[in-house]
């Protein structure tokens, strides 16, 4: 399933240095709380979770719920180690995979 | 006279408790049994908030994050949203600093807590209080 993103990562870094990285998915995030236009429960379809591999380490992760907003952000730290590839993946309910990958150049 | 007064202070005093409950029980259940002290984590969220949809929500630890001393996962709890659950975070020593930021859904006025468990097991909170002045999840039913 394909879904547009942003994600802002440096794409250099010197060793050691702590770096940001924020990605935004676009996705409804429908809670399942929330009645339709026929009055009848929109059923739930959220993103469950998200992860973040550097080089195939996992650095971060995080579980969704309904409480998070509709087009998820998340922003979060890691250490810039090594030259490499950082694959942001999402997951979520109805079958829902995307995943994307930035490179960073680490001096 | 007397019963309906003790009945009132009763309920008066029974009613915030019972709000609290489904926030307090997320976090005991999350802990798992270790007691959580206050202090070394930091929400950062608007007091007041417009509108409940999308609200900014950063949360921080006090924590070195090295190898022996780290931040292993952080979760965020509501008080009167449907569910308690509102973020569930993992942590190690590479993410070099304790902090996350995303955007909530707030249904009404209430409590939040972060959670922060560390690696030697011990478990830290803070509960901050927002005000919402416009709901989410409801624009659709007017």
């Amino acid at each position: 399933m394909s879904a547009r993103t942003l994600i802002k990562a440096p794409k250099t870094a010197r060793r050691g240095e702590v770096i940001e990285i924020s990605a935004i998915i676009g996705h409804p995030m429908e809670s399942g709380f929330r009645p339709g236009a026929d009055g009848q429960r929109l059923p739930r379809n959220i993103i469950t979770r998200f992860s973040c591999h550097y080089d195939d380490a996992l650095v971060f992760a995080a579980e969704f719920s309904p409480a998070i907003s509709a087009n998820p952000l998340i922003a979060f730290h890691t250490v810039a180690v090594a030259s490499g590839t950082l694959r942001l993946s999402w997951e979520g309910e109805q079958g829902f995979r995307h995943s994307e990958s930035v490179t960073i150049t680490v001096a | 006279m007397l019963q309906t007064a003790t009945g009132l202070t009763g309920w008066l005093l029974l009613r915030p408790a019972q709000a609290n409950t489904q926030l307090q029980d997320a976090v005991r259940a999350w802990a798992g049994g270790t007691p959580v002290q206050s202090g070394r984590v930091q929400i950062d969220i608007a007091t007041v908030v417009d509108n409940g949809n999308t609200v900014p929500l950063g949360v921080r630890v006090d924590s070195p994050m090295t190898a022996s001393d780290h931040v292993v996962a952080i979760a965020v709890f509501n008080e009167r949203n449907p569910q308690a659950d509102v973020l569930r975070c993992q942590l190690g020593p590479r993410a070099g600093k304790a902090q996350v930021s995303t955007r909530i859904r707030l249904a009404t006025t209430q409590k939040l807590t972060a959670v922060a468990r560390m690696s030697d097991g011990s478990c830290w909170q803070q509960t901050v209080e927002v005000i919402v002045a416009l709901a989410a999840c409801l624009e659709e039913l007017q």
